[in-house]
């Protein structure tokens, strides 16, 4: 960014280089703010614990409400009396979920490095906020920001929409006009609003540069400067004749889960937002310690499936060893020259594998748990033996 | 009688449209000898040939001295200046003193092409092409990674009206190699070839055993005469080679054409209207001549040249008294007393450039200049080409001068595009005078492509030299001289007045790492990441459509009703 402001001193477009590729309204926040980035980047993150606290209070608030509901339908069964969340267990779930995320060691690593992804996690929570909170509009303005600065957030559309359909108490059917009718709302909404940005940001730099040099970046990936995620390394070893191909697999990857997950998940809208937040950040092409640190903010809220977790021990090793490996084999192979560039790729798959596994770890115990509350904590067999819960 | 006189018409008509056709044309070469001060020599070749006729215009069929492969080039591709430098080996200027002309090492060429050319770069990559093909170097891998368009240095040198710098293209090759294979062609350009004149001296053996060696073409339009009405075409073609005293030497440090170049010269070509041989016999700090020069010149003349008062002994080959007593001419030079190191001459303008930092992630470029004038302040231009995967920060760019910043009065700075083109940065700088000044700017290296690395990727990635052009005061008020006759390259660079000199000098060129992929892998790579999102997509596949059923009971597979007919018959109960 700092790149960016001095060409522009320089009258040049920030954009005819390739080095710059944040949008304009990022330059033009930092025109005013650059002098006290470091107070910028705290406040942000402190507004985002802020925004993800108050998000979760009033998820709680509905959860609660959603679990009476269904014992007084009786929809489940009679013996899941611990499995039934209390709202004593509930009450520091906010707390830590703010906690976690500000006391989180990517949090503090992104906020010290002043990465603009800081910014991006704000704009992400102030939409969890709004759709949490109901209010359509503010949801898709934010979420107009939120793709505006990096295409992925598109993906969240979905998650968000659902939650507010059932916010509203309209049923997902898809012959139902109510539904077809709130959808439109919404997309309208949110074009409305990208619209606008895009329009605002022509307006700031007079010229359209910023199209190719922002979205035509995050989808062609010409930079292979290594990160943490898997794009580089893959790309920088491609066969040139399949080098189109395999980046558009790459980018369908990203934005292919969100349809099953929507119909599978469709009770369970915020459930979806964190695994698509997830996804988003292992797949995306420049993925940040950042975004990790915003959908592991969320686990917390799902403290209650850990007894419906597999492999939670072996991923966490997994993860902090890597966490710590990642500086020194980028040391090693930098700067000492020891290594070379295979033993930090290691450390990425090893890294990334570690993030899916325990993404789908949790959807794993999420569904196990669903199971459990409509069919029974102890399940027997007809013969009277305890019985295995296998997915087939 | 009457056949005589139709005969003698018809020769007439024949000879009378073809002698307006071709332009007179006139060929003269010159030597230069320059001693350098650690006991070195410098040899500067310069062969020149003017035409006076009008390329562009008209369609010329007959070339007699003007080389028609170079004719046919300019007139076809709009050429107005070509100037082509393949080097090996760097001018150092501290210690040899300004350079008559310098070039970077590797190849370089920079064209100005006539405003009718409507697509500039295909022509350029057109005659980057041909010219390739002409001198045997691979200039066909100049295109848009290596090619800018500088805005403030290299003016025209020739006659120019208007200059839109969107007609110049420069492009430096700092990883190209001059040997036997590009002299053999630059020499076949010559009339004489290397039969007769000065060229018999060009022998490739002798040639690039040296520290420098440089040869040029330059190709530019200049005024017919004085009142310019008419425009004739020049080509000059040059080459420096600076011989060592203990490579070539053998340690000691007297010189002659021979112990040079292994041959003497024995006539002057026999289409040159002039054949000169100089031996640069100034004296250093006003005391008597230190070098002996046999056998004696025929003429001894003095020029102001780069603001000094320099004293040269010339040979003229083509006159008679030359070759009286020998047939051939070997010009000695003896030092009359050894040389002290303490009498370097610093030249007035020098400049110093390396890359500091370290691993592989970040870097610093950092030139020096340095003005030795004792009282003149002169500003100089100062152009950078950076390849695109050093990504310079423009905002990291610093010019400390005396301690305090120094600011330039004129940037232009034309960033990067990947994979497109180079970093273009061109600076005016005021230098104060007896000063250092020193420009740093910081880049990060790029991951490439495996594909883009060059065969020995751990060799390093040349960056070109940077080029410094500034109009240097002289310590001597030079005389408004009639250019055409004083010696050499004072004639190349035009000069407004006689009270500063134009001078264009080149810094080393630096050598770079990039961190390095893995070049064995891209079959492990490819599957290995797709492993990885397979993991991603199996698990989110089985968790989408498969529900939880109640696991049926079974007998067991092969594997547990073997184990269970092992354990009946140890006697242990079944599974």
């Amino acid at each position: 960014v700092v790149e960016g402001l001095a060409l522009l001193d320089l009258g040049i477009s920030p954009y005819s280089g390739a080095v710059f590729h944040e949008t304009p309204l990022i330059i033009y926040l930092f025109h005013f703010v650059i002098e006290y980035a470091e107070l910028v980047f705290m406040i942000t993150d402190v507004l985002t614990a802020i925004a993800l606290y108050l998000a979760i209070q009033d998820f709680n608030k509905v959860v609660f409400k959603k679990q009476k509901l269904l014992i007084e339908l009786d929809k489940y069964a009679p013996d899941v009396a611990e499995l039934i969340r209390t709202p004593m267990e509930m009450h520091y779930i906010p707390l830590k979920v703010a906690l976690v995320y500000l006391l989180n060691p990517y949090t503090v690593m992104s906020c010290v490095a002043k990465s603009t992804c800081a910014i991006n996690n704000t704009v992400l929570a102030f939409f969890i906020l709004a759709t949490i909170k109901g209010s359509a509009l503010l949801s898709a303005v934010f979420l107009a920001l939120a793709t505006y600065q990096s295409l992925y957030p598109l993906t969240l559309f979905a998650p968000a929409l659902l939650y507010l359909l059932q916010r509203q108490f309209i049923p997902i059917k898809l012959k139902s006009k109510s539904f077809w009718l709130y959808t439109m709302q919404y997309a309208a909404l949110y074009l409305c609003s990208l619209v606008v940005i895009i329009c605002l940001s022509f307006f700031l730099l007079n010229s359209w540069d910023f199209i190719p040099s922002v979205y035509g970046f995050i989808l062609s990936v010409p930079d292979l400067t290594p990160n943490i995620g898997l794009f580089w390394y893959f790309f920088a070893e491609m066969f040139e004749h399949f080098s189109l191909f395999f980046v558009c697999v790459f980018q369908i990857n990203v934005f292919f889960y969100t349809i099953p997950l929507a119909i599978k998940l469709k009770e369970h809208p915020v459930f979806f937002m964190f695994v698509q937040l997830a996804i988003i950040s292992i797949f995306k092409s420049y993925p940040t310690v950042g975004d990790i640190a915003l959908y592991m903010a969320f686990l917390p809220v799902w403290s209650h499936l850990y007894r419906f977790l597999r492999n939670i021990f072996i991923l966490s090793c997994v993860l902090i060893a890597c966490s710590f490996l990642f500086p020194v084999l980028w040391h090693l192979w930098i700067y000492a020259g020891s290594a070379n560039s295979n033993f930090y790729y290691a450390i990425t798959l090893t890294f990334n594998i570690g993030q899916i596994l325990l993404i789908s770890d949790y959807f794993y115990a999420f569904l196990r748990r669903e199971y459990y509350l409509t069919h029974g904590l102890h399940l027997t067999r007809q013969d009277g033996t305890e019985a295995m819960l296998v997915l087939k | 009688g009457g056949m005589l006189a139709a005969a003698a018409l018809l020769v007439l008509l024949a000879a009378g449209p073809g002698r307006a056709d071709t332009g007179r044309d006139t060929l003269r070469e010159e030597l230069l000898l320059s001693p350098l001060p650690a006991g070195d020599v410098a040899a500067t070749f310069q062969f020149r040939t003017r035409w006076d006729a009008d390329l562009q215009r008209g369609a010329v069929s007959h070339y007699r001295l003007f080389p028609k492969a170079l004719g046919r080039l300019v007139a076809a591709l709009g050429v107005r200046e070509l100037h082509l430098a393949l080097t090996q080996g760097f001018w150092r200027t501290r210690t040899w003193g300004q350079p008559p002309l310098q070039a970077p090492a590797g190849a370089e060429l920079w064209v100005w092409f006539q405003p009718t050319v409507t697509d500039v770069d295909k022509a350029w990559k057109e005659l980057s092409n041909i010219l390739s093909g002409i001198f045997c170097a691979s200039l066909n891998f100049i295109d848009s990674t290596n090619t800018v368009t500088p805005t403030a240095s290299f003016k025209p040198l020739g006659l120019a009206n208007g200059t839109d710098h969107h007609l110049l293209r420069y492009a430096v090759l700092p990883r190209e190699v001059v040997c036997t294979e590009n002299l053999t062609p630059w020499k076949k350009l010559l009339p004489c070839g290397s039969k007769a004149g000065l060229a018999v001296l060009l022998k490739a053996e002798r040639l690039f055993h040296s520290s420098y060696h440089s040869q040029a073409v330059h190709i530019r339009p200049v005024c017919r005469d004085a009142s310019c009405l008419a425009v004739s075409w020049e080509l000059r073609q040059t080459l420096t080679v600076v011989f060592d005293t203990f490579s070539s030497g053998q340690g000691k440090k007297d010189w002659s054409l021979f112990k040079m170049f292994s041959r003497t010269l024995t006539d002057a070509c026999p289409l040159a209207s002039e054949s000169k041989v100089y031996v640069d016999i100034s004296p250093k700090n006003k005391e008597k001549e230190l070098l002996e020069v046999t056998p004696a010149p025929t003429s001894v003349l003095e020029a102001v040249v780069q603001g000094d008062k320099r004293t040269y002994a010339a040979y003229d080959l083509l006159s008679p008294s030359l070759f009286n007593t020998s047939r051939s001419l070997n010009v000695q030079l003896k030092w009359k007393r050894p040389q002290d190191s303490s009498e370097l001459p610093t030249p007035i303008l020098h400049a110093h450039r390396y890359v500091s930092g370290y691993g592989l992630q970040t870097g610093e470029i950092s030139t020096l200049v340095y003005n030795t004038h004792p009282y003149r302040a002169f500003p100089v231009v100062l152009l950078e080409t950076v390849p695109w995967y050093l990504r310079l920060y423009v905002h990291t760019l610093t010019i400390i001068t005396k301690g305090k910043e120094n600011k330039p009065s004129y940037i232009h700075y034309q960033p990067a595009q990947d994979r497109r083109r180079p970093h273009l940065l061109e600076m005016l700088i005021q230098l104060p005078a007896n000063s250092v000044t020193k420009i740093t700017i910081q880049f990060e290296r790029a991951l490439l492509k495996w594909t883009e690395y060059p065969p020995d990727p751990n060799h390093g990635f040349y960056i070109s030299s940077s080029v410094l052009s500034a109009l240097v005061p002289s310590v001597i008020a030079m005389k408004d001289v009639d250019v055409e006759q004083s010696p050499l390259f004072t004639s190349l660079f035009p000069s407004s007045d006689g009270s500063s000199y134009f001078v264009r000098l080149y810094t080393e060129p630096l050598l770079v790492n990039l961190p390095t992929p893995d070049f064995s892998m891209p079959y492990n790579v490819i599957c290995l990441t797709c492993t990885v999102v397979a993991v991603c997509y199996g698990s989110f596949y089985n968790l989408l459509t498969r529900t939880f059923h109640m696991e049926e009971p079974s007998r067991g597979g092969l594997a547990k009703r073997l184990a269970n007919v092992i354990r009946k018959f140890r006697g242990v109960p079944p599974l």
